[in-house]
């Protein structure tokens, strides 16, 4: 157990990274309160602070095999902002996972807010996971915000699996992605948003296939409950002989409101581009049926949500 | 015991109103393989709605093991050990084969092995379906079974079953009529099966011939069917009279 953090903190760490007792196996970073809590590096994962700026450096070795790396950020504290840099230098031919997240327990009447700005390079042949969630807590007045961007560039031949997951609690988001792929290049990005109360969020992606042979794939399921407004706009841009697929589907309750405006932009003959968007109300013959199993109506739709979500 | 008392149930569309059923009164005694036939159209479904409380009867009651439901909702209705299975059934994003089982069964977390043999018993090698979303990507004849299965699971007092042989193959078909007749056999569940399929008329103790929204006929599978198969029953189309 480490002594930095107490039963708040590891309570935020098993929510947005699935670390039991702050602990993780690999290489960890545990960023808390604007200061380094933990940091453990290994073979494979070499984490640097940065020295122009807060934020880190992260070095994974060329040819790693599994290489894991946490590296979540918890505020407890009401009032404070920061703006993060991270870094990630993927090797060639690596092989490895990333856990990121942020969570922020706020207690107080003061905005508590943290801006990531995530940069990958991805070598040549490198295959990586990146997840990612989003969670606040606590019940003062204080906003709880968070406005990550995240930014990578494939070389030929690599993978990048986003997830990103916005679990609960966060007042306001703007979430930037920007990937561009190389040739042979492939990326499949998952987004999930759950937003209720009052809270906003607002998603660009821009996914940009740049060389023969790219792929990308963007799976974004969202659900607005309440008064809650959200507003995506996927966009996949081919520039060369490649394949690229959007995927929007919400659903909207209550007295919520959501924007999906996907884009698709081919610069060139041999690109094929594909969106789809939904935004409905959950089906009434969903409902029923699970209610005919002997669910009440809001345990149905809570079941259903659930399952959307997955 | 199953009783329904002069049900009715009529739907009003610009100030027109549509009888769809107009006045059934049936009894089904406990562990009976009660089915339901008659033509498309006939009120089969809408009655079998309203028994499980997808539908508000507009008059009349239903009673189930003594106590008048008819007030009560869906979900009261399952938990009091009333099922159907539906003649479409939903599809979900994002709920497992697996998933829908156990939420059939009540149970937490149905075990593998129980789940299997559901699936097993409407004739889906359960491997291949367990993981499965319950999504677009299953066939007509898969979730129709998958259906089924959530109704087996259920162990319900009484299940109502809707066109259970639609777009079923021939192998599947077989399995599933062993499976109903071995579980009218346990007489454990009253049975209401719609359906216009002679091979599960066969399982039948009686059979009801549900027409233009009342029951024209009832009586035991042996001396109903061959009327209607006939002809000497003929349904009546005011277009032809
Ligand atoms: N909401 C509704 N509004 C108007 N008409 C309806 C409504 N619901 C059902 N009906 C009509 O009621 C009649 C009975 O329908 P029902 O689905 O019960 O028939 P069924 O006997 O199950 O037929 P099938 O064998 O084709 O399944 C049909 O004529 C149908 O068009
Ligand atoms: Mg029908």
């Amino acid at each position: 157990m480490n002594e930095a953090l107490n039963s708040i903190d590891t309570a935020l760490l098993e929510q947005i990274a699935d670390m039991k007792g702050g602990q993780a196996p690999g290489a960890v970073n545990i960023r808390k309160d604007s200061g380094c809590a933990s940091r453990i590096t290994t073979d494979d994962v070499d984490i640097r602070s940065k020295t122009d700026k807060p934020g880190i450096d992260i070095f994974i070795r060329a040819g790693a095999r599994k290489a894991v790396c946490h590296i979540p950020v918890i505020i407890t504290r009401s009032g404070l902002t920061e703006t993060v840099y991270n870094d990630f230098y993927i090797g060639e031919g690596a092989e490895c996972t990333i856990i990121a997240g942020c969570g922020i327990h706020n207690c107080g009447e003061d905005e508590s807010r943290h801006d990531g700005v995530h940069t990958f390079h991805i070598e040549k042949g490198a295959r990586v996971t990146y997840v990612e969630k989003h969670y606040g807590e606590g019940d003062g007045g204080g906003k709880k915000n968070m406005n990550p961007q995240t930014v990578a560039y494939l070389a030929e031949g690599a993978f990048l699996k986003m997830d990103t997951s916005q679990i609960k609690g966060i007042d306001s988001t703007k979430r930037d992605t920007r990937i561009v792929c190389g040739p042979g290049a492939e990326t499949v990005v998952t987004e999930r948003l759950q937003t209720h109360g009052e809270q906003v969020a607002e998603s660009n992606m821009e996914i940009v296939l740049d060389g023969d042979g790219a792929r990308g794939r963007v799976i974004s399921r969202s659900v607005a409950q309440e008064r809650s407004r959200q507003v995506f706009y996927p966009k996949m841009t081919g520039n060369a002989k490649c394949f690229g697929h959007v995927q929007c589907d919400s659903i909207i309750m209550d007295d919520a409101r959501i924007s999906s405006i996907p884009a698709i932009v081919a610069n060139s003959t041999e690109a094929e581009l594909i969106h789809e968007a939904a935004i409905g109300k959950i089906a009434g013959d969903q409902l029923l049926k699970l209610q005919t199993l002997g669910l009440t109506r809001e345990e149905a739709e809570e079941r259903i949500l659930k399952g959307f979500l997955a | 015991m199953l009783e329904l008392r002069h049900l009715q149930y009529s739907v009003t569309e610009n100030a027109e109103t549509n009888d769809i059923i107009k006045d059934v009164s049936l009894t089904v005694p406990d562990g009976q393989l009660l089915v339901l036939t008659g033509p498309n159209g006939g009120g089969k479904t809408t009655l079998a709605k309203l028994i499980m409380g997808l539908l508000t009867p507009t008059a009349g009651q239903i009673l189930w093991n003594g106590a008048d439901v008819t007030a009560l909702d869906l979900t009261q209705r399952a938990r009091l050990g009333i099922s159907y299975g539906f003649q479409q059934p939903p599809r979900f994003k994002g709920i497992k084969v697996g998933d829908l089982l156990s939420i059939a069964s009540g149970k937490k977390l149905l075990r593998r092995t129980e789940a299997c043999a559901l699936l097993t018993q409407v004739g889906l090698c359960a491997a291949d379906y367990i993981d499965r979303d319950v999504d677009t990507s299953l066939s007509g004849g898969e979730v129709k079974r998958i259906e089924i299965a959530t109704i087996l699971a259920r162990e319900s007092g009484l299940m109502i079953l809707d066109e259970p042989e639609a777009g079923i193959d021939l192998w599947s078909f077989n399995k599933l009529t062993e499976t109903f007749s071995a579980l009218h056999a346990k007489r454990d569940a009253t049975m209401i099966i719609i359906s216009h399929q002679e091979r599960i008329i066969a399982l039948a103790d009686e059979i009801a011939v549900v027409d233009h929204g009342v029951i024209t006929r009832r009586g035991a599978a042996a001396e109903v069917y061959p009327a209607i198969v006939s002809g000497a029953y003929n349904t009546a189309c005011p277009a032809r009279q």
